[in-house]
């Protein structure tokens, strides 16, 4: 089962290189994005907590313009029949939360940089506790909306559904990992932040096994 | 039908009782509630509020277990079951957002303050909308059914975080927050004997209305669908 849903990724990712289409049209989104939030902001200094908030901001809506893409594409170019003759269902789940969860690590990564590069408040004091943070929090991204994309695909109308049907499954991750940024930018210590990692490994627990159970009556017809 | 009397009798003295009956520092009468320091006659929201944002919350389990089962035998009644809960579910989510908005204006200075309970029931309210945004977009009947199905369930292991963990983390107003210095709800301290017995008078009323409207809403619902597969057939 590994290695077939290894093989739908490796396939997924040489689409993908073939294309860039995802890679480009994200690139171009942070860019966009940050550069909107740099000109509105101008001269101002802007708190810790609000570069927190703003750089959670970004990442979901790069996150809603590039995940739905994996499930979306197959419906599209209708290859999903395809995948149900030779892959099961929960197969097909790991190899593109696979594919989505190296995006949005590359994703995260490049906002990561280009905040602490761009912000003057975002400054990581805590490293270990902001990688931490980042790595659970990337994990219930993908995880949550991988599964709300497989809906989607399925559904008829499919761009302005998606953060829609998204927001609010992934509002307490939001909400969490905001509040862990901005308590590793203040240098705060695990003993403060401790609650708040359990919570967001909670949520990638929950979603993970529920997103497991679910997808079998999704991607059958 | 003496049910219905019943039902009527009830919730008629629950409103009278609710609106009516005095605030007095130290009750002695049965009709009379305590004085609570700081909420004085703005206490009796409790009565009416607390059983709109429960009702938007048992909707939403309700409409959840008749996803599951609809998951596991495949029968459109469940699903029709499933939306009329969460159609009422939707309204009373948004009575109670706008009655504990409009009871914030005054008692706490503000309609909104993103206090973690009204995070929740915004994140709720956003749930409600996003279903029925789902549930319209798609056209097969059967595909309707699954898909929101999954959707409501996984909504719904978003449940806990909102409702059992946010308000233990985040500082709030309402009772039963982190910082609350009252130390604990207001029901256990602060009501006395009849406020409560008021209290859980009204949550039975309104519950009894809300299953009462949620059988007549399901079962117009599949007569609907049986018409319309009759009309369809002819």
């Amino acid at each position: 089962m590994n290695g077939k849903a290894y093989a739908l990724y490796k396939k997924d990712l040489n689409s993908e290189l073939r294309t860039r289409y995802a890679a480009n049209s994200l690139a171009m989104f942070i860019i966009v994005a940050i550069s909107v939030i740099l000109f509105s902001i101008g001269n101002e200094k802007i708190t810790q907590s609000l570069t927190s908030g703003l750089f959670w901001v970004v990442i979901f809506f790069s996150a809603m313009s590039g995940l739905s893409r994996a499930f979306v594409a197959e419906e599209e170019r209708g290859t999903s029949l395809t995948l149900h003759l030779i892959a099961s269902p929960s197969t097909v789940f790991s190899g593109k939360l696979l594919f989505n969860l190296i995006l949005v690590f590359c994703m995260n990564t490049i906002i990561a940089v280009l905040f602490s590069i761009l912000f003057e408040a975002f400054i990581i004091r805590n490293f270990a506790l902001f990688a931490i943070s980042f790595v659970l929090g990337n994990i219930g991204l993908a995880v949550a909306s991988t599964i709300i994309a497989a809906i989607i695909s399925k559904a008829g109308a499919k761009g302005t559904l998606y953060p829609v049907l998204s927001f609010p499954i992934l509002l307490p991750l939001i909400l969490t990992c905001v509040q862990l940024t901005l308590l590793s930018n203040q240098g705060a210590d695990f003993a403060e932040a401790k609650f708040e990692l359990a919570i967001v490994f909670c949520y990638d627990v929950i979603m993970l096994t529920g997103s497991y159970m679910l997808f079998d009556f999704v991607w059958k017809d | 039908m003496v049910w219905k009397i019943f039902l009527f009798v009830l919730l008629s003295f629950v409103s009278i009782a609710g609106v009516a009956f005095p605030v007095v520092p130290v009750p002695h009468a049965w009709y009379e509630f305590p004085l609570i320091p700081g909420l004085k006659e703005n206490a009796k929201i409790i009565f009416f509020h607390v059983p709109t944002a429960w009702l938007s919350v048992v909707a939403f389990l309700m409409s959840t277990i008749y996803s599951i089962r609809y998951l596991r035998k495949k029968n459109m009644d469940d699903d029709a079951k499933s939306y009329a809960a969460a159609q009422l579910g939707i309204i009373f989510c948004v009575l109670a957002t706008v009655t504990g908005a409009v009871w914030a204006r005054f008692a706490w200075g503000s309609f909104w303050s993103w206090d973690p309970r009204q995070t929740s029931i915004f994140a709720l309210l956003l749930i409600y909308g996003a279903w029925f945004a789902l549930r319209s977009s798609i056209e097969s009947e059967e595909k309707r059914a699954t898909l929101s199905a999954v959707y409501a369930i996984i909504a719904f292991l978003t449940v806990p975080f909102f409702i059992f963990i946010m308000p233990r983390i985040m500082s709030g107003l309402h009772p039963g927050s982190a910082d609350d210095t009252n130390s604990g709800p207001v029901i256990n301290f602060k009501m006395n004997a009849n406020m409560q017995l008021i209290f859980f008078l009204s949550l039975i009323g309104f519950t009894i209305l809300y299953f009462w409207m949620w059988s007549l809403g399901y079962r117009s619902i599949i007569l609907r669908d049986k018409i319309n597969k009759q009309s369809i057939k002819e």
